[in-house]
């Protein structure tokens, strides 16, 4: 997608790259914190089972180390910890479906999930679906041709339940679709052109490059 | 955003059951065991719960999957099928053996929540998950809480999603769709503690509030739902399940409807009711048995002369609140259409 025009007075820097820095910078700030705060030195909990502070996440076929709170959720991770904000918050209460990631290839609340949970697992956000070459993922292509986003808002998760779908049920029905992306809300009402996009990526999927690229 | 950040909690991921169990029994109270979270996260997200363990059971292998109980090991002697508690919704509901003989639960599981919650949510955090009354979802201390009052049947209260049967100071309705599912197939809940193991028929599973209002079922504080059996007693029977919600995703049950139904004799699976076993959700604080209408049906034709007479009985004895009279006609109908099979 167009990375939007450049902020005035920040030269090339466009605006979702100029946010990400942000991020980037208050992460590690508050990483720094950890270390430095009176509770940096408290022992692990030394209960049986107990999860260690740092941890590997497979993230779009990358292994990230991340230092993640027991209590964290994958949505708070993936965007204020590792800046992937591509995956959107919308209720945090499983209710909006906004930041759906893929599982192990299945479609989930990122909101609703332990970071803890997915140790070991594969994780897939939106910046997961970019083919090779930067190109558009088969749903992202279908949305934009049957004008899916409008406020946008929804579309990352929209874009991986549809994704979901198609990589367990190449060729759905129509009902089978509709039931696949009823975890998503769109303020903006769409709902029949996402359906559309579904169909229409389940279509040209299969002379396209349907599969994720490190799935 | 990050007021939704959940308040601290040391989180325990126990490999083996055992070692859950052993966790449990230590921390008591302390401790809350974490299914798909659904229910879970909410609570801390708002602060109405604030353990300070969590033990997560995703890990442990043997609460999950389906397997085939042979040699009179399910509940009463029978032959049947154990879940995992720890299965998800949805591999409940795409499972061969569930959707072969056990349809009714397969239907239940493909009605909770949405797609997303289903690949996540298990069948026994399903069973287990408290109350939605949004009173005491939103922290007020009514009786539930352990307080003196109850907010929703208050004059005047919200209380379009309540009970119309069995309130016993509080009028808050069982929230799940697999439940009445699980009763009207007579399963049994097996129960674990790091002493003791028993099987709790899904009937007796659920609590009323007059005889504990605090808490939904007969779990303890130490004990953990590992897995359900279902015998095959009404194996492959004429099973009928209907929800009726606000929305079709996410929503809980308005009402809910569970059948299994046995007919004799020939036309089309009309013929002779020999036997049938109905439940109605979302209607009373526990899953509404409907002991009545079976007893009325067993020996009448599958017509809609007895379908009639059973929907008149299934609400005969309801007690709305002020903004619930609705779900009188709307069990009254469910029930009819399940009796009549059409």
């Amino acid at each position: 997608m167009n990375e939007g025009p450049p902020l005035p007075g920040r030269g090339n820097v466009s605006r979702r790259s100029f946010i990400k820095s942000v991020i980037a910078t208050g992460a590690s700030v508050s990483a720094m914190s950890w270390f430095s705060a009176p509770t940096a030195g408290r022992p692990q909990p030394a209960a049986r089972g107990a999860v260690g502070r740092l941890v590997s996440l497979e993230v779009n076929g990358r292994t990230r180390r991340v230092d993640v709170l027991p209590q964290e959720t994958l949505a708070m991770t993936l965007r204020y910890k590792l800046g992937l904000t591509g995956t959107k918050l919308g209720c945090d209460r499983a209710e909006c479906g906004a930041c759906t990631v893929m599982i192990d290839g299945v479609a989930h609340y990122s909101c609703s999930t332990l970071t803890h949970r997915v140790r070991g697992r594969e994780v897939t956000t939106v910046e997961g679906l970019e083919g090779p070459g930067g190109e558009l993922h088969p749903v992202q292509r279908a949305f934009i041709d049957e004008l899916g986003p409008q406020c946008g808002f929804c579309t990352p998760g929209q874009v991986m339940a549809a994704a979901a779908l198609l990589r367990a049920n190449p060729d759905p029905t129509r009902d089978e679709a509709r039931r696949a992306m009823s975890g998503n809300l769109c303020r903006c009402g769409a709902y029949d052109h996402y359906l559309n996009g579904v169909m229409r990526a389940a279509r040209t999927g299969s002379t396209a490059t349907p599969e994720v690229s490190h799935a | 955003m990050m007021n939704d950040m959940m308040t601290h909690f040391d989180l325990l991921q126990p490999a083996d059951l055992d070692s859950a169990l052993d966790l449990l029994s230590r921390h008591g109270a302390d401790a809350w065991p974490l299914a798909g979270g659904y229910d879970s996260f909410d609570w801390f997200k708002n602060r109405g719960k604030q353990p300070a363990v969590v033990i997560d059971l995703e890990g442990i292998a043997e609460l999950r999957g389906v397997s085939e109980l042979e040699g009179g090991d399910g509940p009463g002697g029978a032959d049947g099928i154990e879940i995992g508690a720890m299965t998800t919704l949805a591999a409940v509901e795409a499972d061969p053996l569930i959707r072969s003989r056990y349809a009714l639960l397969a239907d239940a599981a493909a009605q909770v929540a949405s797609p997303q919650i289903r690949n996540a949510g298990t069948i026994g955090g399903n069973v287990c998950q408290d109350t939605r009354c949004w009173y005491y979802r939103y922290g007020m201390t009514c009786y539930r809480a352990g307080g003196n009052t109850c907010y929703a049947g208050a004059t005047g209260a919200m209380n379009r999603e309540h009970a119309i049967f069995g309130a016993d100071r509080c009028v808050a309705v069982t929230p799940s769709d697999v439940a009445p599912a699980l009763v009207a197939l007579d399963a049994g809940m097996v129960v674990r503690s790091a002493r003791r193991e028993k099987i709790v028929p899904a009937a007796e599973f659920f609590m009323p509030p007059g005889i504990d209002i605090t808490r939904m079922t007969v779990l303890g504080e130490r004990d953990l739902l590992t897995a359900i059996r279902i015998p095959d007693r009404w194996a492959g029977a004429d099973f009928r399940f209907e929800k009726v919600a606000d929305r079709k995703t996410w929503d809980f049950a308005l009402v809910s409807v569970a059948a299994a139904v046995r007919t004799s004799g020939s036309g089309n699976g009309r013929g002779v009711i020999e036997d049938a076993r109905i439940v109605a959700g979302a209607v009373q604080c526990i899953p509404r048995r409907l002991t009545a209408v079976e007893d009325l049906v067993r020996g009448r034709p599958r017509d809609e002369a007895t379908a009639d007479m059973a929907g008149e009985l299934a609400v005969r004895g309801a007690d709305p609140l002020d903004y619930n009279h609705f779900k009188i006609p709307l069990l009254r109908n469910l029930v009819k259409r399940a009796v009549r099979g059409a």
